[in-house]
C-alpha cells in the first residue's frame, strides 16, 4: 500500500458510517424495551417509573396466547411439510434430470417475488371455490408454499457442499439406495436440514400478510392478534410483547450461528 | 444410465405444492373477470368492467404512490445497506462479524408487525423522537412523523435493510479482496480501489438487492397501513380494504392482478435500467 494514512481514515469514516447504521437498526428495538418497563400507560422518555406489570398483561391476554397456541400449530405443520417435501426435492434438483423440472422449481420459488396479499387472497378464494371451511389446512397450505422457496435453498446449499464420493463408496460396499439415503445422505445434510426447518419454522410463525387473508377469528396466529391489538389499544403490553419476540429470535438466531454458522447458511461467507 | 432411485418420491409432493400454488394464482386471476355482486360474496358473470374501473384515478393515484415508494425505499437501501455488507465480508476479527451479522438478520425474523410497532413507539406524537426533542428544547411541539409519506419509507428501509446486506455480502464475499490490495499497490487510493474495482464485481448484488428490495417492498402491509394510518396507502392497503371492508373480493382481485403486473414491469425495467452496470462487472 503506498498511503497507509489514507487507509486509515477511510478505516476510521467507514467505521463511523457503519457503526450510525447498526444504530438505526438498533434503535427501534431499543426504545420498544425501554417503553416495555415504562409503568405509566402513556408513553414517555424517560419512563418516570418502571415494572413489568405489562409483561403480566400481555402473558395474561387472552388473544395472545390463542394466537400462540395456533401459531404453533400451523408452524408445526407448515415447516415440517415443507422440510419434507422441499428436501426431497432439492435431491432431485441437484442429482437428477426429469419432465418439468424448471418450471416446478419455478413455480416453487415465485413466491419470493409475489406479495404476500397476493397469495393470501388467492388461497382465500381457492379455499372457497372448494367449498373448504377456513379452517387450519388453508393457513397450512399457504404457509407451506410461503417458506418452501426458503428451505429449498437451505438443503441445495448444503448439497452443493456434500462430498457424492461417500455416498458411491456405500453404494460400492453393496448398500441399497435406501440405506445409503438413510445413513450416509441425510447425516450429511443434517446441518442444511436443520437450518431450513428452522427458517421455515421462524417465517411461517411470523408470517402476517399472508396470515391475516387466511385466517379466521378461530385460527388466528399470533402475529395477526397483535395487528388486531395494536389497532385498538396504546398501551405497552404490545412492547412488552415485542420485547419478548426481540430476545426468544436473538437467542435463536445466536444458538443458530454457534451450531450452523449463520454466514454460511445465508451464504454470505465463502466455505472453504 | 439406470433409473435414479425414489424420483417419483421425491418429486410428486413438490409438484403438489405447485399445483396447488398456481391453483391459488389462478383463483385470483379467474376473480378479477368475474362482477361483483353487492352484498353476496358468490361473484358473478365475466367481465371486465373491474379492469375498466382501475383506470380511475383515485387508483392510479395509489399505484403510482406504490410505485414511487418501492423505488425510493430500494434506492435508500442500497445505499445504507452497502457500507454494512462491506464491513460485515471485509471484517477481519470473527467476533465482529457474527455481531455485525445477528444485529443486521435479527430484523428480518421479528416479522412485520413487531418492527410497525417499535417504529410507531419511535415515530408518534408522544413517541421517543418527539419526547427527546421536546425535552431539549429544540423543538416546541410535536413534528408529525405517523401518517407522512416519510415515516412509512424509514420503517420500510429498516424492514428490507436485512435482505439488502445479506444479498449484497452474498456478492461481495465471492471477491477476491487481493484485486483490491493489487489496485492499490499499483498506486490507487483506497476510495479508487473501491470504485473502479470492487464496485463494479458487486454489481449483480446490487442488481439483485434492488430488485428484490422492491418487490418486498411492494409486498408490504403492515406498514403502510399502521405508520400511513390511511393517509398513505399501497396497492396492499387497497386489497385488504375491498376485500374485508367491502366485500368486493373481485374487484380486490383486479387490483391484485394489476399489482402483480406493475410489479414485474417495474422490476424488469430496473433490471434492464441496470444492465450496461453489469457489463463492467465480472465476464
Amino acid at each position: 500500500m503506498r498511503n497507509p494514512r489514507a487507509s486509515t481514515w477511510a478505516g476510521a469514516a467507514g467505521a463511523v458510517v457503519v457503526g450510525t447504521i447498526l444504530a438505526f437498526v438498533l434503535l427501534p428495538g431499543l426504545v420498544v424495551m425501554i417503553a416495555a418497563f415504562n409503568a405509566r400507560a402513556i408513553l414517555s422518555f424517560p419512563p418516570e417509573s418502571w415494572s413489568w406489570r405489562w409483561f403480566a398483561k400481555a402473558l395474561a391476554y387472552d388473544d395472545f396466547r390463542t394466537g400462540f397456541r395456533n401459531g404453533l400449530i400451523v408452524t408445526g405443520w407448515a415447516s415440517t411439510i415443507a422440510l419434507l417435501v422441499g428436501a426431497a426435492f432439492a435431491l432431485a434438483l441437484d442429482r437428477y434430470a426429469f419432465p418439468l423440472k424448471r418450471t416446478i422449481e419455478g413455480v416453487l420459488l415465485a413466491p419470493l417475488v409475489i406479495p404476500h396479499f397476493t397469495i393470501g387472497l388467492g388461497f382465500l378464494i381457492l379455499a372457497a371455490e372448494l367449498g373448504a371451511t377456513r379452517g387450519f389446512a388453508v393457513v397450512v397450505a399457504c404457509h407451506v408454499v410461503l417458506v418452501l422457496p426458503f428451505v429449498l435453498r437451505s438443503v441445495y446449499i448444503s448439497l452443493r457442499n456434500l462430498d457424492q464420493r461417500l455416498e458411491l463408496a456405500a453404494a460400492s460396499l453393496g448398500a441399497p439406495p435406501a440405506r445409503v439415503l438413510t445413513t450416509v445422505t441425510i447425516p450429511l445434510l443434517a446441518p442444511g436440514l436443520v437450518s431450513g426447518w428452522l427458517f421455515a419454522a421462524i417465517l411461517s410463525f411470523n408470517e402476517f400478510t399472508a396470515s391475516l387473508f387466511v385466517t379466521a377469528q378461530r385460527t388466528q396466529t399470533l402475529p395477526v392478534a397483535m395487528y388486531n391489538y395494536v389497532r385498538e389499544y396504546a398501551d405497552p403490553s404490545m412492547a412488552a410483547l415485542s420485547v419478548m419476540y426481540i430476545v426468544a429470535t436473538a437467542i435463536i438466531l445466536i444458538l443458530a450461528n454457534l451450531f450452523l454458522g449463520l454466514g454460511k447458511v445465508l451464504n454470505v461467507e465463502e466455505s472453504r | 444410465m439406470p433409473r435414479p432411485p425414489f424420483l417419483r418420491a421425491f418429486v410428486s409432493p413438490a409438484a403438489l405444492c405447485a399445483l396447488g400454488f398456481v391453483a391459488a394464482m389462478a383463483a385470483v386471476l379467474q376473480f378479477s373477470l368475474r362482477a361483483y355482486i353487492p352484498g353476496s360474496l358468490e361473484p358473478g358473470g365475466l367481465t371486465l368492467t373491474n379492469f375498466a374501473a382501475l383506470l380511475r384515478p383515485l387508483y392510479g393515484r395509489v399505484f403510482l404512490d406504490t410505485v414511487w415508494i418501492c423505488f425510493i425505499t430500494a434506492v435508500c437501501t442500497l445505499v445504507i445497506g452497502y457500507p454494512v455488507a462491506y464491513a460485515l465480508v471485509r471484517a477481519k476479527s470473527a467476533f465482529l462479524k457474527s455481531a455485525m451479522l445477528i444485529i443486521v438478520v435479527t430484523p428480518l425474523f421479528l416479522g412485520e408487525v413487531v418492527r410497525t410497532y417499535s417504529w410507531i413507539v419511535v415515530l408518534g406524537n408522544n413517541g421517543f423522537i418527539n419526547t427527546v426533542l421536546l425535552k431539549l428544547g429544540i423543538i416546541e411541539r410535536p413534528l408529525q412523523l405517523m401518517f407522512t409519506a416519510f415515516g412509512v419509507v424509514l420503517a420500510l428501509v429498516h424492514v428490507t435493510l436485512p435482505v439488502m446486506v445479506i444479498m449484497l455480502a452474498a456478492a461481495l464475499s465471492h471477491i477476491d479482496p487481493d484485486y483490491e490490495r493489487a489496485a492499490e499497490s499499483l498506486g490507487a487510493g483506497p476510495i479508487r480501489a473501491f470504485v473502479t474495482v470492487t464496485l463494479p464485481l458487486s454489481t449483480p448484488g446490487i442488481v439483485a438487492g434492488v430488485t428484490t428490495a422492491f418487490a418486498w417492498t411492494f409486498s408490504a402491509f403492515a406498514t403502510p397501513q399502521l405508520i400511513g394510518g390511511g393517509q398513505v396507502n399501497m396497492v396492499s392497503n387497497l386489497v385488504y380494504q375491498l376485500g374485508f371492508a367491502s366485500f368486493n373480493f373481485p374487484f380486490a382481485a383486479s387490483l391484485s392482478v394489476a399489482g402483480l403486473v406493475l410489479a414485474f414491469g417495474m422490476i424488469a425495467l430496473l433490471r434492464t435500467a441496470l444492465k450496461p452496470l453489469e457489463s463492467v462487472g465480472p465476464h
